[in-house]
């Protein structure tokens, strides 16, 4: 086992050198970072789009002592509702009929209120018309009750807990979390997928298959592209945190995970490490029977699709804690590291992650013997049944 | 670009002596591989004793790889056993092999003198060990301002030499060389002779294959002939000579008379002179009867037969064309 260790991590020495210290590593740490730039820069404009008023604008051809108290009514209500909560108003000419002013090019408003107060014609499209009919109505009474609608005071009672508002922070904490693992363990454990492409097609792999187990050069190789993502992860979530702390004005502590901060970062972290392992080495497993680029290439998108199913899968139970599908997802091996972070923001027990841990590394290490003897059989040409060698020694 | 080392030493007199079973460095029994329906290796038995020279010869697609790989542990064989430094499991005695395959790899980004030390630390010598060992290596050879070049910027006999130089970083006590005179010109062909020699002499045993047997009559103490995924014979090149009678070649100035009945009945004439093996009973008599014939003796010489022509009866005609037929070592690669 000492000897099977010491040649994976000559390997993956190897590996995470020669990608580190490779010019390609700056853009591959610079590459995420672009999402987040072209973010701030559309986020300016999206906030002077948003800041465009975009309400619907509805013609008023009413007298004019109606006009007036609905416009009375519309400030009123839009202080207490907020000034995207009703549509706009706008006076407009009696004649023509508002069937014709609404065929006109030139028309700007959505529909035409006609009539009086207490009998308003709304005149519009259907679809238009089922959107502005209660805000209408709303407005309306509001002008009708002008003097005797009464604004009632809500009196404020602060509580320093609320365990249904803990709960749906942690809940949200959960889903984050999720959210972050699945998008690093698709942007990194892709990358392994070609991992044994450079040894075979430079005849390398004759010289390693020589010298070290088989079962050390996919474990090497695993570990050399977990570390070439820590240091990845490091860079993003060092960029990250400095921006937040940038951006931060000091209110509003965050909320606290289920396990406490400490335990769940490392958990985290634990757990993409196996999220990225269990994938990784049935990648390595699968990119190894290629034996060209080409031949990766197109299982990529299979691939891909197979990891969206599972972070569906996962997904789904986060909001099911304790429900059939949520331990289904935590036992298996492929959507547990992900379904065990949520459930480490939702729930405090500790022992359901030591359990999860050993389970999802006794997994990582039936796929690697899978991958290393179909790799024997089907690339080395090399050993027979690989299921009757599972669990003999990897030197043997 | 292999370095010079000492003058070659005399193959060992004890080479062709029975060889203790303790001794042997690799040992297979009853060995059969296939791919398919092909029988690459067909129920081979071979033990190369612990400090010889050994030498796989056979012609292209005989089975020499299939047979090294097989015994390395790289592949296992579908039938049979092997030991390699006395452990059934070869990988277990990784430390204490170096192999250089047919198909050189290296990769290409590397530098010359770590990747020298890689191949080394696969084989459990300390990276830091295998750096000093590496550039001492690279600069004992002349070749120390490629020390920090990467492979691609290389030469492929360099890329070769820093491959081998990788082969006997950590000192192994068997070194396994497959084709290991491919890609060479001749001068690199001639020193890596040397430096086999030299391993030799440090006691190291040598395995190695090859489709060119002048490699194998200059070196090996022993040899196994295989063709067709069998081994055709096992013993000393003199052995392997020996398998042959000693060619006669008869010139002589009266083209007819009574003394050519006592030719042999598988006398050819060639070139104007006369060709037979040596009669078992000796040159004597002939001689006596080509002077009582008054034949006119021009010229008589009794040739041993060269390694070749033992290689071309044992394998087989067929063996030997393919061998013709196969390039030449420069343009093996």
């Amino acid at each position: 086992m000492m000897e099977l260790l010491r040649a994976a991590l000559v390997i993956a020495r190897r590996d995470f050198t020669a990608v580190v210290l490779s010019r390609t590593f700056i853009l591959f740490l610079l590459g995420p970072l672009l999402p987040i730039l072209i973010g701030f820069a559309f986020g300016g404009l999206g906030d002077r789009i948003s800041s465009t008023d975009l309400r619907p604008v509805v013609g008023v051809a009413m007298s004019a002592r109606d006009s007036a108290a609905l416009e009375r009514a519309h400030d009123r209500l839009t202080k207490r509702m907020g000034d995207q909560a009703l549509p706009r108003l706008r006076p407009v000419a009696s004649t023509p009929s508002p069937r014709i002013q609404l065929a006109r090019p030139d028309s700007e408003v959505v529909a035409i209120m006609s009539g009086t107060l207490l009998r308003p014609t709304l005149t519009g499209k259907a679809n238009d018309l089922d959107t502005l009919q209660g805000d209408i109505s709303l407005l309306s009474t509001a002008a009708l009750a002008e003097r005797t609608l009464q604004f009632v005071t809500v009196e404020r009672q602060e509580a320093t807990t609320s365990l249904g508002a803990q709960a749906q922070a942690q809940l949200l904490i959960g889903r984050v979390a999720q959210v972050v693992m699945f998008f690093l363990t698709i942007l990194l454990a892709g990358m392994i997928l070609s991992n044994l492409v450079e040894e075979k097609t430079n005849k390398i792999i004759e010289i390693l298959a020589a010298a070290v187990p088989i079962d050390a050069i996919f474990l090497g190789k695993l570990m050399a592209m977990l570390a070439m993502s820590f240091v990845g992860i490091a860079f993003w979530g060092g960029t990250a945190f400095a921006i937040f702390v940038a951006l931060h004005d000091g209110g509003g502590a965050l909320p606290t995970p289920a396990v406490g901060w400490p335990l769940f970062l490392m958990l985290a972290v634990l757990y993409f490490a196996m999220a990225y392992t269990l994938l990784g080495s049935l990648f390595l497993g699968i990119g190894a029977q290629a034996a060209t680029v080409r031949e990766v290439q197109t299982l990529n998108m299979p691939v891909t699709m197979g990891q969206m199913l599972i972070f569906f899968f996962a997904s789904y139970a986060v909001d099911h804690m304790g429900s059939p599908a949520e331990l289904a997802a935590c036992i298996f091996p492929f959507s547990s590291p992900f379904a065990m972070i949520a459930r480490a923001a939702q729930d405090g027990a500790i022992w359901p992650h030591l359990v999860a841990l050993v389970w999802q590394g006794a997994f990582v290490a039936l796929i690697i013997r899978v991958g290393v003897l179909l790799f024997r059989r089907h690339v080395m040409q090399s050993g027979g049944r690989w299921w009757k060698r599972l669990f003999r020694p990897a030197t043997g | 670009m292999i370095g010079d080392t000492p003058a070659p030493s005399p193959v060992s007199p004890a080479a062709s002596a029975p060889v203790p079973a303790a001794s042997y460095a690799v040992e297979g029994h009853g060995l059969v591989k296939t791919f398919g329906s092909f029988r690459a290796v067909d129920g081979i038995d071979i033990a190369v004793p612990a400090g010889a020279i050994y030498g796989v010869l056979g012609p292209n697609g005989a089975g020499k790889t299939t047979l090294l790989r097989t015994l390395l542990g790289i592949i296992d064989p579908d039938e049979g056993h092997r030991t390699l430094l006395g452990e059934g499991q070869p990988l277990r005695m990784a430390r204490q092999v170096g192999y250089l395959p047919e198909e050189r790899g290296l990769y290409p980004s590397m530098k010359a003198f770590e990747a020298i030390a890689f191949m080394g630390a696969l084989r459990g010598l300390p990276l830091k060990e295998g750096r000093v060992r590496a550039r001492a290596l690279l600069e004992g050879h002349g070749m120390g301002a490629s020390a920090d070049k990467p492979i691609r910027q290389l030469s492929k006999g360099m890329a070769q030499t820093v491959q081998l130089f990788g082969t006997i970083i950590h000192e192994p006590r068997l070194i396994v060389l497959d084709e290991p005179f491919s890609g060479l010109d001749a001068i690199n062909q001639e020193k890596l002779e040397a430096l086999i020699r030299e391993q030799a002499r440090q006691g190291v045993t040598i395995l190695f294959s090859t489709h060119v047997i002048a490699h194998a009559d200059r070196l090996c103490e022993r040899i196994a002939i295989v063709a067709g995924g069998r081994i055709r014979f096992e013993g000393t090149p003199g052995q392997a000579r020996d398998q042959l009678r000693s060619q006669v070649r008869l010139r002589t100035r009266v083209s007819d008379g009574g003394w050519r009945r006592a030719l042999p009945a598988d006398t050819v004439a060639e070139d104007g002179a006369w060709h037979f093996a040596l009669p078992d009973e000796g040159i004597e008599p002939l001689l006596r009867a080509l002077l009582d014939g008054q034949a006119g003796i021009e010229s008589l010489s009794i040739e041993r037969p060269g390694l070749h022509d033992a290689f071309v009866a044992i394998a087989g005609a067929a063996a030997a064309k393919q061998m013709q037929d196969a390039p030449a070592p420069e343009e093996d690669a």
